[in-house]
């Protein structure tokens, strides 16, 4: 591709997007404070605990994974 | 000798406004929230070209550079931070939307497109280049969009992709190569 296609392509994409400008229509800090207030909650230490206690299980115990997996 | 002084004073306080926010400060947040908006959302803009979804990604933005705040480095300043972090997750919302017929359809149907554009090429063209440029790789796009499109220095797009001048203009050449390979399978030469 030389410099002739490369303009010629840069013109064809100017022209399919012309260059765009604008401001946000409203302040946007009210939605800010919400996206703050609905940060996803953290999960509680002992569902963390309990995880990590089935992983255990499960590697050191083997056998009992069609157990856990009956009761899912 | 008044305005060198008033001058230093800003200065000042915008350093105590940027070390607070370091700190986690939600007014300091709020006053660079103010500051910065607009531009972010203009970058956005220019990205993602589409006056509602630029709303919500800067919503995001700022998200992640409150998020991020305790890493933030008040000496390199707060304008390239933002808008680094603005870029990528622009860049995070086209890959999400990549495939997605409606964004293609926004691109194609842009009301801002020149009326005296029409002389030089026709309608179909201009849609199925559209089509063709957001079928592009998002990391393609994104460096073509703000290097060919809005015209933006290079400097300033590798600034903002946290990449070398270089890579931009490698991606901006294979983007441009990858849309004369897609419109030309589409019958159009360029």
């Amino acid at each position: 591709m030389n410099a002739q296609d490369q303009d010629r392509l840069k013109q064809l994409l100017q022209q399919a997007l012309p260059p765009i400008e604008a401001e946000p229509e409203r302040d946007l800090w009210p939605s800010m404070l919400r996206r703050l207030d609905a940060r996803p909650a953290s999960a509680p230490w002992f569902d963390w605990a309990l995880g990590a206690g089935l992983v255990g299980l499960a590697a050191f115990f083997p056998a009992s994974i069609p157990v856990l997996l009956y009761y899912l | 000798m008044a305005e060198s002084i008033q001058n230093e004073l800003v200065q000042k306080e915008s350093q105590t406004v940027l070390l607070s926010f370091r700190q986690g400060d939600l007014e300091a947040f709020e006053t660079l929230f103010r500051l910065h908006q607009r531009a972010v959302y203009g970058w956005i803009l220019r990205i993602v070209r589409n006056p509602s979804t630029a709303e919500e990604l800067t919503v995001e933005s700022f998200f992640r550079i409150h998020q991020a705040h305790a890493r933030f480095e008040p000496q390199r300043g707060f304008a390239g931070w933002a808008r680094r972090i603005a870029t990528h997750t622009a860049l995070d919302w086209l890959r999400r939307s990549r495939n997605q017929r409606e964004h293609t359809e926004e691109l194609s149907s842009d009301p801002a497109a020149p009326a005296a554009a029409d002389a030089i090429i026709t309608a179909e063209i201009r849609r199925k280049t559209a089509q063709a440029f957001n079928r592009l790789p998002p990391k393609l796009r994104i460096a073509a969009v703000l290097a060919v499109v809005e015209e933006q220095p290079h400097k300033e797009v590798a600034e903002a992709l946290g990449i070398s001048v270089g890579a931009v203009k490698l991606r901006v050449f294979r983007a441009l190569r990858l849309l004369r390979k897609d419109l030309e399978h589409e019958g159009i030469k360029p």
